[in-house]
């Protein structure tokens, strides 16, 4: 059986591309995408880690992971849908009235 | 009655309950009686008390919350004071060595191998501490009735006031550094809080500022001592600390450098709050507060502090002898720099700061050649001449209703011969004029500074040259104020009245104390049994004991031989107060008046007679125009200029690094995101490849 | 076919050990169904509701005491630590509650969708508390932060709450993507998550060598300082604190620090000092890092809520100077330190907004000008707070600091208590120059009018006041408790 290193840096590179994507994008839905795109890596190595140890805690993290990236995507993409209501845009660097 | 004196000691803490219960019932007064007074939308006249309780607001009936309060507020430390005396007299008839008594009052902080209880400690030194303050609070609450009577707020007045004396007491009566730091902290903040007490005067509130900023890097270094000392000794109280040197001496954990790096850190707390090279910025500026506050705090008590604080750890200075010269040469420097900044100044008030400052170098001379006894001893007789001084140019201040620009006064002796009289016996004390007490305390501390192991003949020789400056700027003082002819304003020449009794009682009492409070340590050399010293000895033989302990090789302490020398270094600094009053006396008195009064009469006579002074002129500009410019220039450069920029610039750096640092706050999300991510990289690549 | 084996007496101390956490639950459920039942005019029993439930919890975390119950097969343990942050996340959350009733209608949180998601926040903020696995320590910081995202941009018609809810919003998730990558790492380093295994792993540098499990405690570390706000990970903070409604500002600045804090501390005594030559220069840098830019960021700031965002990171890095110390003593002074913060920070707040008449502009330093002898009482109490939070004695702050920079001493970070004590100082500056706008800068025009303070809203800022000063002068007794708490966590 392939050991699971080869799942580790594949899950290193989704976390890698989704982090970038984050500070690079400026539309926050974008973001919020690369976001979940790091949360699958993390879940990939997760369950990588878990089905080669035979231990089932890798698969019960995956799942939490998921279950609250879904709560999380719900606030996020209402938040954006207030945001939108009040400004028409939601272009992070349009959105930086708070600062210094 | 008897029974309950037999035990006074356990009484000692109601010579902190008594101002801690002036506070509580002032501040209900002044929250219930006061508030609309100080509410400036009102329209509740601020413009009515431009400063200085101006003497000629209408005579309006007194409320009556006010005379509960100017009875509260004096008979708490009245109280206060009897107390002290009766715990200090038993102190007396107890033997020498068992003269320390603690009183637990309840456990403060029981934790963690750290063990501080709020606890009380009355010894030869706190004794005389304690005394001080009461006493003279004392007389300063009674002045400050009179002084303070057109103020509006009255009752906040003296809420501070007695907070500050209920900080002061825990400060020197206080029988751990904790508890002495909660003190120090305390006397901070109502000197900041009575500095800005007419805070309507911009001036008065960035003056509260500097003083509390400044005060602030003192408090950094005694709280890094602080840290020191428990984490070294195990404790932070003074018997326990002091009870371990020895032990830890020999186990080789109090080294040398260790007990330098805390004395040193002490000092830097010291040089703080006692206003030295080069923290002493604030206490000119702090003037600006009411003048009984510049008296009670900003030369009597509040300053000596860091003297108290260096003495009270004698036996840990003793053991570092860099920070006993570092203490010396700041001491001496801050002697003469301040002592020549006094020169040229024209407001009273600032004169008599520089002095004080100039004093307190005296004081940390003293501690810092070994003589910590001396230097108590001038902490004293200075806390008595120097109030007198005080309240004596508040008294001035009073009756040219505001004036204090020695400029505008003048001929004021024949109005206010009280005043006069007083203010002249103290300028006699703080000169060194013989009998009195400053020359008492400033001549052991001379010669001390000569003769002691730690002394040197230049340490002396400067300080001499300060005695002979601060002779000559407070006779300029005592000319330019009451004598000659008069400079005043027309309009506030028609006001000039002697002070109430309230405030000219306490000028009489402090000046006698002036005269007689020397007499407690008349030196062996001169006949006298210097009673002082011995009464503050089993304090300060621990350190001595020490030092020769780790340096084995030194005699016995040198108790006073008696030397001829001594004699006539005392003629010497008598001399040098003599010339520095004789050249006052021409510049002020014979020399600048007449041109003044001929100039008056006749204008053109004024030229020809001008013309006939050119000898003198040349004279003078030659000599002595030197030296009131170079002292004039010392300011300028060294205070106003150099040290105020530092203190300055140092804040306009940190608050534009502030500014700039906030500008990486762009408010971009992405941008926020890129310094995690960073952080993350930095972090992950430093663990894994470090 | 195997019988699965039921052990009932193992789901009763399951239940048992998140007892209060059930509690909370079920009163946030019944305050969401209330809310519908409810005419407008009935609406301020929801608040009392809530916090007859947060108290019911209080009572239920003593009644549990400090003894040391397992739940759910290790997942979740309610000891002296858990209790201790207990009692500070939940006294907080009835502080903040407190100040509701009574405020809630003028600051339109008037509804129950708000108590419930406070209180589901506090849930979160127990189980992270008391997580002794990665993963219940993960779903306690989910639970607890997605609340809070709502919470921020609660009055949402108003652009910087919204907009601070966003930010924080998506720096959040991607600061958790951050520590949930790190447990994988961790996970894939040595096959589990339960953090006394991991203890047992590491113990003794038995794992320093690992790389991954390096890069996981790092990672981690990361996920923990972005909720404490550390610097370079602090940029959300001021933003979410100057958006967020007042009130919400207070809860997240006493309660969230304590709960992530709570698992720091979990983790940083029980892992890191497996790996500590490697991760206590990181902590060093982090707490003296933290400190400086938070006190220097809030030197020049004219809006006091930013203020006090700022002086919240500067604070996180006092904390944690108590970390890198690493021994009891440090851990003990951070856990002190986080209780009096708690109310010092909710009373500071609870008094700004009192004063500020609404948000966003209400919050100019300005507005302070002639407060303090106009209203005597809120400027003293607003002075206290300020000073405490100054480190000057005789408050709580003080002891707290004392503690904190006195371990680092002991434990030989001479420079740390110096930079600590120096930036202490500088601090002062700041807190000092609200004081001086209230007692010593005369007012252009009429003096702002605060609001008088609903009967509730004043025994909040009362109780504040007196624990800072209780805290001051006899710390003893809860000097002890952190001690015993650390303690229960080392056993």
């Amino acid at each position: 059986m392939m050991g699971p290193s080869a799942y580790l840096i594949l899950s290193g590179i989704l976390f890698a591309i989704g982090a970038i994507g984050v500070v690079a994008r400026k539309n926050a839905l974008i973001i919020l995408m690369s976001v979940e795109l790091m949360l699958n890596g993390v879940n990939v190595a997760f369950v990588a880690v878990g089905s080669y140890m035979g231990d089932p805690t890798g698969g019960i993290f995956a799942f939490m992971v998921m279950t609250v990236a879904a709560a999380e995507a719900a606030v996020g993409l209402s938040i954006l849908i207030a945001i939108y209501r009040l400004k028409e845009t939601i272009d992070i660097t349009e959105l930086s009235v708070l600062k210094w | 009655m008897v029974s309950a004196l037999s035990n006074i000691h356990e009484y000692l803490w109601l010579i902190l309950a008594f101002p801690l219960a002036g506070v509580v019932l002032n501040g209900i007064i002044a929250l219930v009686a006061e508030r609309p007074l100080l509410l400036p939308a009102d329209g509740h006249g601020h413009d009515d008390h431009g400063g200085h309780g101006d003497a000629h607001g209408g005579h309006h009936e007194t409320p009556a919350y006010r005379k509960l309060v100017a009875f509260i507020a004096p008979g708490m430390i009245f109280a206060a004071f009897v107390v002290a005396v009766l715990s200090v007299l038993q102190l007396t008839r107890m033997p020498a060595e068992a003269r320390t008594v603690v009183q637990t009052l309840f456990p403060w902080i029981q934790a963690g191998g750290l063990s501080v209880s709020v606890a009380l400690q009355l010894d030869p030194l706190s004794s005389v501490m304690i005394l001080v303050v009461t006493g003279v609070g004392f007389l300063i609450h009674v002045y400050s009735v009179g002084y303070m009577s057109h103020e509006p707020a009255f009752a906040r007045f003296f809420f501070y006031l007695n907070l500050f004396m209920f900080s002061m007491l825990t400060l020197v009566l206080g029988s751990s550094y904790l508890l002495m730091f909660v003190g120090w902290e305390g006397v901070g903040l109502c000197s900041y809080l009575l500095i800005g007490f007419w805070y309507e005067k911009d001036s008065a509130s960035t003056a509260g500022k500097k003083a509390f900023v400044v005060n602030r890097v003192g408090d950094f270094g005694f709280l890094l001592a602080m840290f020191l000392v428990f984490w070294n000794f195990g404790t932070l109280n003074y018997t326990d600390v002091m009870a371990k040197i020895p032990s830890l001496q020999h186990s080789g954990i109090l080294t040398t450098g260790l007990a330098t790096a805390i004395t040193l850190l002490m000092f830097v707390g010291a040089t703080g709050k006692s206003a030295q090279i080069p923290l002493y910025v604030w206490l000119p500026d702090a003037m600006e507060g009411p003048t009984p506050v510049s008296a009670l705090i900003h030369a009597a008590t509040m300053v000596t502090a860091g003297v108290y604080m260096v003495a009270r750890s004698n036996a840990l200075f003793m053991l570092a002898p860099f920070t006993m010269g570092t203490v010396a040469v700041i001491g001496a420097a801050t002697a003469i720099f301040a002592a020549s900044m006094g020169i040229c100044q024209k407001d009273i008030k600032r004169v008599l700061a520089y002095s004080t400052v100039s004093q307190l170098g005296y004081m940390f001379l003293a501690c810092g050649v070994g003589a910590f006894g001396a230097g108590i001893f001038h902490l004293m007789t200075h806390a008595f001449f120097k109030a007198l001084l005080f309240l004596g140019s508040g008294s001035v201040i009073h009756a040219m209703s505001g004036e204090q620009d020695m400029m505008k006064m003048g001929s004021l002796r024949k109005h206010t011969p009280i005043t006069f009289w007083t203010m002249f016996i103290g300028t006699l004390a703080i000169a060194g004029i013989p009998g009195l007490a400053g020359f008492f305390s400033k001549d052991e501390i001379l010669w001390r500074a000569f003769s002691s192991d730690h002394g040197s003949p230049f340490l002396w020789a400067v300080a001499a040259v300060a005695a002979g400056t601060t002779a000559f700027y407070m006779f300029r003082l005592i000319f330019l104020t009451f004598f000659g002819a008069s400079r005043m304003d027309k309009e506030v020449e028609k006001h000039v009245h002697e002070s109430p009794f309230s405030m000219t009682i306490p000028l009489m009492v402090l000046a006698a104390l002036s005269i007689c409070g020397g007499w407690l340590g008349i030196p062996a050399a001169l006949g006298g049994s210097n009673y002082f010293e011995k009464w503050l000895e089993p304090i300060f033989e621990g350190g001595h004991k020490a030092a020769e302990a780790a340096t084995e090789a030194i005699g016995h302490g040198a108790m006073a031989h008696h030397d001829p020398m001594e004699f006539i270094l005392m003629g010497a600094s008598v001399a040098v107060a003599l010339f520095g009053i004789a050249i006052a006396y021409y510049l002020y008195m014979v020399r600048p008046e007449k041109p003044a009064k001929i100039a008056e009469g006749n204008p053109n006579l004024y030229r020809l007679v001008y013309n006939k002074y050119f000898v003198d002129e040349l004279y003078e500009w030659l000599i002595i125009r030197r030296i009131v410019d170079w002292s004039i220039w010392l300011w300028q450069m060294f205070d106003v200029q150099f040290i105020d920029a530092i203190v300055n610039g140092v804040a306009k750096t940190v608050r534009s690094a502030g500014d700039e640092t906030r500008k990486i706050q762009t408010g971009v999300v992405g941008n926020y995101a890129f310094s995690i991510l960073l952080g993350a990289v930095f972090i992950v690549g430093y663990l894994i490849w470090r | 076919m195997i019988a699965i084996p039921f052990d009932s007496s193992q789901v009763m101390q399951g239940i048992a050990s998140i007892a209060p956490e059930a509690i909370l639950v079920c009163t946030a459920i019944t305050v969401l169904m209330a809310d519908l039942f409810l005419a407008e005019d009935g609406k301020w029993l929801l608040c009392w509701l809530s916090l007859a439930g947060v108290l019911a919890a209080l009572g239920e975390v003593y009644l549990l005491g400090s003894s040391r119950i397992v739940g759910f097969s290790g997942m979740i343990t309610s000891d002296g630590f858990g209790m201790f942050f207990s009692t500070v996340v939940l006294s907080a959350c009835a502080l903040v509650l407190l100040m509701a009733t009574g405020w809630s209608e003028r600051a339109g949180t008037q509804k129950g969708e708000f108590y419930s998601l406070i209180l589901m926040s506090t849930t979160g903020m127990l189980i992270m508390a008391k997580g002794t696995d990665l993963m219940t320590i993960f779903l306690g910081l989910e639970t607890l932060s997605i609340p809070i995202y709502v919470l921020v941009g609660f009055q949402r018609s108003r652009m910087t709450a919204i907009e601070g809810a966003l930010k924080y919003f998506l720096l959040g998730a991607f600061g958790a993507a951050f520590m949930l990558y790190g447990m994988a790492l961790i996970y894939a380093a040595t096959g589990t998550t339960k953090i006394p295994v991991l203890v047992y792993m590491s113990v003794g540098g038995g794992m320093a060598g690992s790389s991954l499990f390096l890069a996981g405690m790092g990672l981690l570390l990361v996920g923990f300082a972005f909720k404490v706000s550390l610097f370079p990970f602090h940029m959300w903070t001021p933003d979410a604190y100057e958006g967020a409604p007042t009130l919400v500002t207070a809860f997240m600045s006493a309660a969230v620090k304590a709960a992530a804090f709570a698992a720091l501390v979990r983790v940083a005594m029980l892992l890191f000092p497996g790996v500590s030559p490697a991760i206590g220069p990181v902590l060093w840098v982090l707490a003296v890092l933290t400190m400086t830019v938070g006190n220097i960021s809030a030197l020049g700031q004219n809006n006091v809520k930013r203020i006090l965002a700022y002086s919240s990171i500067a604070h996180a890095g006092y904390i944690m100077v108590g970390l890198v110390a690493g021994d009891l003593l440090g851990s003990q002074a951070a856990l002190f330190y986080l209780l009096v913060y708690a109310f010092m920070n909710i009373g500071a707040f609870g008094v700004l907004m009192l004063i500020s008449q609404k948000e966003d502009d209400g919050y100019d330093i300005h507005n302070l000008r002639g407060i303090g002898f106009k209203y005597p009482v809120l400027g003293a109490l607003l002075t206290l707070f300020l000073v405490s939070l100054a480190g000057i004695p005789p408050t709580g702050g003080f002891i707290g600091k004392f503690y904190l920079f006195s371990a680092a001493v002991k434990n030989g970070y001479i420079w740390l208590a110096i930079l600590g004590v120096l930036n202490s100082a500088a601090s002062i500056y700041y807190y000092l120059r609200i004081v001086v706008y209230m007692y010593f800068m005369t007012p252009e025009g009429e003096v702002v009018t605060p609001h008088t303070p609903p009967f509730g809203y004043a025994l909040a800022l009362c109780a504040c006041a007196a624990v800072v000063l209780v805290l001051g002068m006899i710390p003893g007794a809860v000097l002890t408790m952190a001690e015993q708490s650390v303690l229960s966590l080392l056993m």
